[in-house]
């Protein structure tokens, strides 16, 4: 069991960032070296996976801005939104070396493309449902992972950043003219 | 019969809008992405679509997917491949029965 108490997640500025202590905390602790730091492996993965989507989000919203098919003020958004993705991506980047991690590493945007399939593009909707849909699935997995975190101070770094997603898809859907959902809790179930 | 099948299209049906908005953020069904692509997978090993990067524990597992493992997987996949990356679960019997039913509609060839 991790003591939780002895970690320290700091906010600063009004940002993302965060700042991790484990290293000396694992270290200082013998005999439970191995099984903390099994535990913390666990949450490394899950950050990067997160750092994945991060990634993702960063090159869909690029493709949209190069596009053309973005009229002000909705590339004004998008670009927003990007730059929140960097954030997130910085912030997780962060997090992950404190913890003694790998982060991901960003692919070649052809390859987002290809997987997102930015070929069938070929208008503002388009970007906008795609840019939903993956601010939709991008809100959910945040939330899906919460309880999987060991630390409880990352998984309310998740929560936020689900925050953060659905803050965008709520925009992208009243852009896009959908209706938001008529019940409670349709998110993260 | 007949009214097990309308069951299992209903099933499908809200398994697609489900597919869409819990599984999306990292998944499709013919492109990699940060999870592997879905098409195919009733019948597939685990960790074994060509070119995606798995975790060590995937590839090493001899599991194959079928509704049984995927409703294990989707229960808690730690629990039934310690070490996986996942870590996304569906807390909800009947959301997990009606993905795993789209799933299984869309994994012809």
């Amino acid at each position: 069991m991790l003591n939780h108490k002895r970690r320290s997640f700091l906010t600063t500025s009004g940002t993302a960032t965060l700042s991790a202590a484990a290293f000396g905390f694992i270290a200082g602790v013998p005999g439970r070296s191995f099984a903390m730091g099994s535990t913390m492996a666990r949450d490394v993965d899950i950050l990067n996976v997160a750092l994945g989507l991060e990634h993702e989000a960063i090159n869909a919203y690029q493709l949209g801005a190069q596009s053309g098919l973005l009229q002000k003020p909705v590339l004004d958004a998008a670009v927003l939104f990007q730059s929140h993705h960097k954030g997130h991506r910085d912030a997780l980047i962060s997090t992950i070396e404190k913890l003694g991690g790998r982060p991901v590493a960003e692919k070649p945007m052809a390859e987002y493309a290809r997987a997102l399939n930015a070929a069938a593009i070929k208008s503002q909707e388009d970007i906008l449902n795609l840019a939903a849909r993956l601010e939709l699935g991008a809100s959910n997995a945040y939330l899906g992972v919460i309880p999987s975190f060991q630390d409880v101070n990352l998984a309310k770094v998740a929560a936020r950043l689900a925050a953060d997603e659905t803050m965008h898809w709520t925009a992208l859907s009243g852009v896009l003219g959908r209706q938001l959902p008529g019940a409670p809790l349709s998110f993260g179930a | 019969m007949v009214v097990c099948g309308i069951a299992q299209a209903a099933d499908a049906t809200r398994g697609k809008e489900l597919y869409e908005s819990r599984c999306a953020g990292c998944h499709s069904l013919d492109q990699d992405r940060i999870g592997p692509r879905h098409r195919g997978v009733i019948g597939r090993k685990a960790g074994a679509v060509a070119g995606f990067e798995y975790s060590p524990a995937l590839r090493a597992s001899r599991i194959v997917w079928g509704s049984r493992t995927l409703d294990a997987w989707l229960t808690d996949p730690e629990r039934l491949i310690p070490g996986q990356r996942m870590n996304y679960s569906v807390t909800d019997a009947a959301d997990r029965a009606a993905l795993i039913a789209y799933l299984e509609g869309e994994s012809g060839p």
